[in-house]
């Protein structure tokens, strides 16, 4: 009997003890499944939402805000020139099979990344490399074509993290890094699962598992909230319902911003939009605030460039394109159409672009230009828009973080040619002084923003739903990413 | 007739029907891959991305094996397709071969699951609602089955989530979390089949009437009330089997639509089923995979069909002779 007695009391203990002490799992609902899991060799931005900074690390990462801090590489010198950078590596720093990380895997990755065959959906951010040498085991020299003040951010991207030869040919399948966390299991098509590596070099992750599972329609993505099958929502996909989980105590609502500028795209090659006036025209006829509440309930942050508000950089220029429907007309009858004209809207299916595509086809009717709307897919979108350059008028929100160079670019889609800005962004690359760098900036912004190259629109927002209890969540997406390494559980 | 005729007829029918079934094989095989290839939009672009260069497209491209010729491609994944093997996905980089046997896992039992609830459903119904002709329990039926041919089943699902996840907590709102608890699979599968069911038991339930109603006023069911059989003793014993021959007809249609329409009914549930891996392969232009799940597909309708064409015969001799 009394033997029973304590067996219960313990049993009882046990199970009280047992809820009272902090979860240590958690279940992360993300829209899009990854389609492989190879962040070296694919764009799709769910890769990495799972697996950045939980899986692969690069020799260095972005934080939560956005500042680009040391990963891999503990320390790094840059020669006088700005050529030459040499990264000094932690140390016992091992991949999830055992092998442990050198220098030569570095060498390795950025070399992989580099060749000719690599298929690699950002080669653009190793083109400068002409060289990578291993001095030893922890120390590794990468030599550049030219100064680059981005290169130690573009180290951070999830397309730079540093992979070994050992385990790269079924990386796809099974990713081998050398993150907090180690892959464990993917049920295709329903859900990912990581364990924590126990072994990490770094300061180890607080929950010992995590499960991602993918639901892109808006309405199962609310249910399973609700319902409290998934404890966290990042990207949560209908922004019409966060009200109701902000009022809800069981859950906590964080919305924060993106690297994505959602911009009005327009062919600047195509008549009539190669006439400086009408595009101007055109930035005076959209209301973005109305959009902002139309299209996304309110999330989001009017922009009068291309550059992210949040960034230190940032210059104001929303005055450039006020909303004043007068002055739009008035602007067409100077460019030489009074009755105004008709052009194509070519939308990709995100709810920005379908949504918004529908206002700002209305606004622009009211100043007599008839945006005649098609839906693509976003295959067709890149062939049509993106590739044979054959529209007027897009909505596309560009979510590369400081992607301001592609104005540079006059092959890029909306075909923006302007030698003074193209200076401007060499310029830029060969200067590493912070505060040179920031006017630069600046002066770009400005140049872009006053040539009216694109309607520039607002800041993509990010929402994220959580159980009230998890803490340590990005609340920004300043890349793709659900960092789990620092979340937990309130007690 | 004699013993060895009848065999004889058995095998020209099956033989006529196994013929007509190779043709509808190659040529939807034809079709599918002409209508896919011919969609804009290039793989290799969707999965790079617009930052891609030019040399990094042309380098996947010929991983791929999209530099190849069309007629080439087309007999490789035929010859491919009789063998067995369906090529390797272009997205997940994994044997089609698995992908399709994982998801198989979900939409066959949920098609099942589904079209044995629709049968339970429907056939008392459509008999209940056939023998009380104009009475109140056909009425109330013949409502209900008007409400459920109408509404959609995706509305359904919507509904049943929020009344049995959102507010109860019976169940979950989705997912699917694998055949290692039978009892757990099969309850993750539940919302989604009565959602798939409902619709179908309506029409199913419709069908069932109208073909016994059909069956109630023929000469032989006079003929067996006159030999003093109760209208119910007639319908259960004459009525009923023969009323089977339209039934069985629409419940072929119905499984093929379950396992390949249950595109919606997954997303909203969101099932790892075939229809869909169907749907992310189509936006992702993964056409490998798009060509080779949509040939299964009409591979098993067209099995179905030859089934239940095999299970006419069964049922009615008559039908053996037209072929």
């Amino acid at each position: 009997m009394r033997n029973l007695v304590f067996t219960v009391t313990a049993t009882a203990v046990a199970l009280l003890g047992g809820i009272a002490s902090a979860q240590t799992d958690i279940t992360v609902a993300i829209q899009l499944e990854p389609p492989n899991l190879d962040p070296t060799g694919g764009a799709a931005q769910a890769i990495d939402s799972v697996l950045y900074s939980n899986v692969f690390e690069g020799l260095t990462r972005f934080e939560g805000d956005g500042a680009v801090v040391p990963g891999l590489a503990k320390s790094w010198d840059i020669s006088s020139d700005g050529t030459v950078y040499t990264f000094n590596l932690n140390s016992g720093v091992m991949f999830h099979d055992g092998t442990s990380m050198d220098a030569e895997d570095v060498k390795f990755s950025l070399d992989r990344a580099r060749s000719e065959d690599s298929t690699n959906a950002q080669k653009g951010l190793f083109s400068g490399i002409t060289d990578v040498s291993v001095v030893n085991s922890r120390t590794v020299k990468v030599t550049l074509d030219q100064p680059n003040g981005s290169f130690l951010f573009n180290m951070a991207w999830g397309d730079a993290v540093i992979v070994a030869p050992e385990s790269i040919e079924n990386i796809a399948s099974n990713p081998i890094g050398t993150g907090a966390f180690t892959f464990s299991d993917w049920v295709q098509g329903d859900r990912l699962e990581l364990v924590r590596n126990d072994s990490y070099w770094g300061t180890a992750a607080v929950l010992e598992s995590a499960t991602f599972r993918f639901i892109s329609d808006p309405t199962a993505a609310f249910a399973a909230v609700m319902a409290e099958d998934v404890d966290v929502f990042v990207g949560f996909p209908a922004p019409e319902n966060l009200p109701q989980f902000e009022a809800d105590a069981r859950f906590q609502v964080l919305v924060g911003n993106t690297e994505g500028e959602t911009i009005l795209s327009t062919n600047n090659k195509m008549p009539p939009f190669d006439n400086l006036l009408v595009r101007k025209a055109v930035a005076h006829a959209i209301d973005r605030q109305a959009i902002i509440d139309g299209a996304m309930f309110g999330y989001g942050t009017p922009i009068g460039t291309h550059f992210a508000p949040h960034n230190p950089d940032y210059v104001d220029l929303l005055g450039n394109s006020s909303y004043d429907p007068a002055k739009a007309k008035a602007l067409l009858v100077e460019a030489g159409f009074p009755d105004g004209f008709s052009t194509t809207l070519k939308l990709p299916p995100p709810s920005y672009a379908r949504r918004g595509g529908e206002i700002i086809a209305s606004q622009l009717r009211q100043v007599g230009i008839n945006a005649e709307i098609s839906n693509l897919e976003w295959s067709q979108w890149i062939e049509e828009v993106f590739k044979a350059k054959d529209f007027g008028l897009s909505i596309v929100s560009h979510t590369e973080p400081m992607d301001i160079g592609i104005y540079a670019n006059p092959e890029y889609y909306f075909q923006y040619d302007n030698p003074v800005f193209q200076a401007l962004m060499i310029e830029l690359n060969a200067t590493a002084d912070p505060v040179g760098r920031s006017a630069l900036l600046a002066k770009a912004q400005k140049i872009i923003s006053e040539d009216y190259v694109n309607g520039y629109l607002f800041e993509l927002a990010v929402a994220t739903v959580a159980k009230a209890g998890v803490r340590g969540l990005w609340v920004n997406q300043p890349t793709a990413a659900v960092d789990l390494t620092v979340v937990s559980w309130a007690d | 007739m004699t013993e060895p005729v009848r065999f004889f007829e058995v095998i020209r029918y099956t033989l006529g029907r196994l013929s007509s079934l190779i043709i509808s094989l190659v040529i939807a095989s034809l079709v599918i891959f002409s209508v896919i290839e011919v969609i804009p939009g290039d793989p290799a672009s969707f999965m790079l991305g617009i930052n891609a260069r030019e040399d990094t497209l042309a380098a996947l491209r010929s991983e791929m094996g999209l530099d190849q010729p069309l007629a080439v491609r087309y007999f490789d994944w035929v010859i491919g397709l009789l063998q067995g093997d369906f090529g390797n996905s272009w997205t997940y980089k994994t044997p089609v071969s698995e992908l399709i046997s994982d998801r198989i896992w979900v939409s066959l039992p949920l098609a099942i699951y589904a079209l044995i609830l629709s049968t339970l459903i429907a056939f008392p119904a459509g008999i209940l609602a056939a023998s009380r002709r104009g009475g109140a329990s056909d009425v109330t039926i013949m409502g209900a089955t008007q409400m459920g041919v109408a509404i959609p089943n995706f509305w359904f699902a919507m509904i049943m989530v929020l009344i049995f996840a959102i507010h109860l907590r019976w169940f979950s709102a989705g997912g699917f979390p694998g055949w290692n608890s039978p009892l757990q699979g099969l309850k993750s599968l539940t919302l989604p089949a009565i959602s798939l069911a409902l619709p179908q038991a309506a029409i199913l339930a419709r069908i069932m009437r109208s073909s016994l109603l059909d069956m109630l006023s023929e000469d032989f069911i006079r003929t067996a009330r006159a030999k003093g059989l109760t209208r119910s003793q007639a319908l259960w014993r004459h009525a009923v089997r023969n009323a089977l021959i339209p039934v069985i007809t629409i419940i072929g249609l119905q499984f093929s639509f379950l396992l390949a329409g249950g595109i919606i009914i997954e997303q909203i549930f969101f099932l790892p089923g075939l229809g869909r891996l169907i749907f992310q392969a189509i936006s992702a232009r993964d056409l490998i995979v798009v060509e080779s799940v949509v040939m299964l597909l009409v591979f098993t309708v067209i099995m179905v069909n030859f089934a239940v064409d095999l299970a006419y015969a069964a049922v009615d001799p008559r039908l053996r002779s037209k072929v």
